[in-house]
């Protein structure tokens, strides 16, 4: 009986401290501050868009949000089919050079990403790929790699050989049985690792942070930086730009929940 | 096939890596050409530079009290969430769910939590008596800026931990509950001489990675205090950031690189060789 209490207290509380902030953004975006200050957690007194007018109305947050939209997708989708192939060549190759390159993707789980920021910045300011989306997607690949071929890789060498060798003994070259053995069967693999890169590319703030400075350039995550201080006594504009930048994670997640957490889980432990 | 991959991989990745390593032997301010100085850089921080020593330690503080707190809280619920019920699979959804949001919209999140005149820990701690006027600033105070902030990324990830301990918990064989059951052991017991010992494989991966977070951190910090104040909450990523973009002094920041990646390769080492010894190659 006590065990049973103690358990269902703990659980109700822990999900009330995860719920509780959650609230209190999205109740805020339709308040005012002195509401938010005085009554954090109460419905509104008026339901209103205010927060969401003021906002759009400056346009601050329509190119960031596009900004961030099209660095993620093209990051995502460029990283996906590069590593694919990486890992469908490392997977099947059962030379040493296989061995090898695997071994060199994976040093790029060993040494974090953050140490890279100087030797990056000096060849993007070089190569004038700072204050470019480009830029930040080929951060974003080089990044990202890594962890994409590990996954993959393991997905593709549980597949079994056989179906490979069939189809290449039919005829079909090393380009073809990626295309229609390999790829097909990996989607599952495909949609979770998307799904995690999505996220890590969506909430960066490190490599966006060093290579942009023209605000017609910066991200999601870079422009509530911006509002922090702009906006520092201000939590309901704070709270609304919150809640925009949000809005896609959240819809995704809960459309896609199991790929989500599969695809989190599976980038943290084997990362 | 794996050409493309590898291109952008050792430009953007490998090579940067290695010249971090030459760097570090340079003074250089990222503007002028640099110059050769050899050690220099890891003697004077290794000796010289208390603020170095400083933020190591923090990151040390900051590390042990996210994986203390965390893999606690989320073998906890972890045993609580362990069948798949409709409740359990909806909790664990609840809880995941702050992982999917930018470390700056938590940050700023908290940022509101922590304010020390209307924020909801004051606020709740002043009704209840629990804190008079003007209460405590959370972020502001040298003393606690570190710890609230490590506060933070307990309630940002441990919903993840869970799904990991959860998947993890699930492999241990019923029989041996239900054994237990029969000689009846205490839920204690069973927690302490079967889900403890058969759960240390995951916990040594929580733990890990956890850790390598933790050392990776920036984001978080940069949103909430940007290491201030006085660099009470300063951690390496965000002091290799301003020695770099902030001091311009790119060399030296090189060598901090250097000892984080030094540090970050220790522990993956100590978790493979803990994992390899207690429970052979996995």
């Amino acid at each position: 009986m006590l065990y049973k209490s103690t358990k269902n207290f703990l659980l109700t509380a822990f999900a009330l401290i995860v719920l509780i902030p959650c609230s209190i953004v999205v109740l805020g975006t339709f308040k005012t501050d002195a509401e938010i200050y005085s009554t954090p957690l109460a419905l509104p007194k008026e339901w209103t868009l205010n927060n969401f007018r003021t906002l759009f109305d400056s346009g601050g947050l329509i190119t960031p949000f596009k900004n961030s939209v099209i660095v993620a997708i093209s990051s995502v989708l460029i990283t996906l089919i590069l590593a694919s192939m990486a890992a469908y060549a490392i997977a099947r190759s059962i030379t040493i050079s296989g061995k090898v390159l695997f071994f060199l993707f994976t040093l790029g789980l060993a040494i974090p990403g953050q140490v890279n920021i100087i030797p990056i910045y000096v060849l993007f300011v070089k190569l004038h790929l700072n204050n470019s989306l480009l830029g930040l997607v080929l951060v974003n690949i080089a990044l990202t790699l890594p962890i994409s071929i590990f996954i993959l890789t393991s997905f593709f060498k549980d597949l079994s050989r056989e179906m490979f060798e069939a189809a290449s003994i039919d005829g079909a070259g090393h380009w073809r049985v990626f295309r229609s053995v390999a790829l097909p069967l990996c989607r599952p693999a495909m949609g979770a690792t998307g799904i995690f890169l999505f996220v890590i590319c969506w909430n960066d703030l490190l490599y966006p942070l060093m290579l942009i400075s023209e605000l017609s350039k910066k991200t999601l995550p870079l422009i509530l930086i911006d509002y922090r201080g702009e906006y520092f006594s201000s939590f309901s504009m704070l709270f609304t730009a919150i809640f925009v930048a949000s809005i896609p994670m959240v819809v995704m997640y809960l459309f896609f929940q199991r790929s989500f957490i599969a695809g989190i889980t599976a980038g943290a432990v084997k990362g | 096939m794996a050409s493309p991959a590898f291109a952008i991989y050792s430009f953007l990745y490998l090579y940067p890596s290695i010249s971090n390593l030459w760097n570090s032997t340079k003074r250089w301010d990222g503007v002028t050409p640099p110059e050769f100085i050899g050690a220099r850089n890891f003697t004077y921080l290794a000796t010289n530079d208390d603020l170095f020593l400083n933020v190591v330690g923090n990151n040390f503080r900051f590390a042990f009290v996210v994986v203390v707190l965390q893999t606690t809280l989320s073998l906890l619920f972890a045993t609580f969430l362990l069948k798949n019920t409709k409740t359990t699979i909806f909790l664990r959804v609840v809880y995941f769910f702050p992982t999917i949001l930018s470390s700056v919209s938590v940050g700023l999140i908290w940022l509101f939590l922590y304010n020390p005149n209307y924020g909801l820990i004051n606020a709740t701690a002043k009704s209840i008596g629990l804190m008079n006027e003007p209460g405590v600033n959370w972020l502001g105070d040298g003393r606690f800026a570190l710890y609230a902030i490590a506060i933070t990324q307990v309630w940002f990830h441990t919903g993840q931990m869970v799904v990991i301990y959860v998947a993890g918990l699930q492999q241990i064989p019923a029989e041996l509950y239900e054994a237990a059951e029969v000689d009846g052991a205490s839920r204690w017991q069973q927690f302490k001489n079967i889900t403890w010992p058969m759960a240390l494989p995951t916990t040594a991966v929580v733990v890990a990675y956890t850790t390598i977070q933790s050392f990776r951190a920036f984001d978080l910090v940069y949103a909430m205090t940007q290491g201030g104040p006085n660099n009470a909450s300063d951690v390496l990523v965000t002091l290799i950031y301003n020695t770099a973009f902030a001091s311009f002094k790119f060399g030296y920041a090189s060598a901090q690189s250097v000892l984080l990646v030094v540090t970050v390769l220790l522990i993956t080492w100590l978790q493979r060789r803990t994992l390899r010894v207690n429970y052979g190659d996995r």
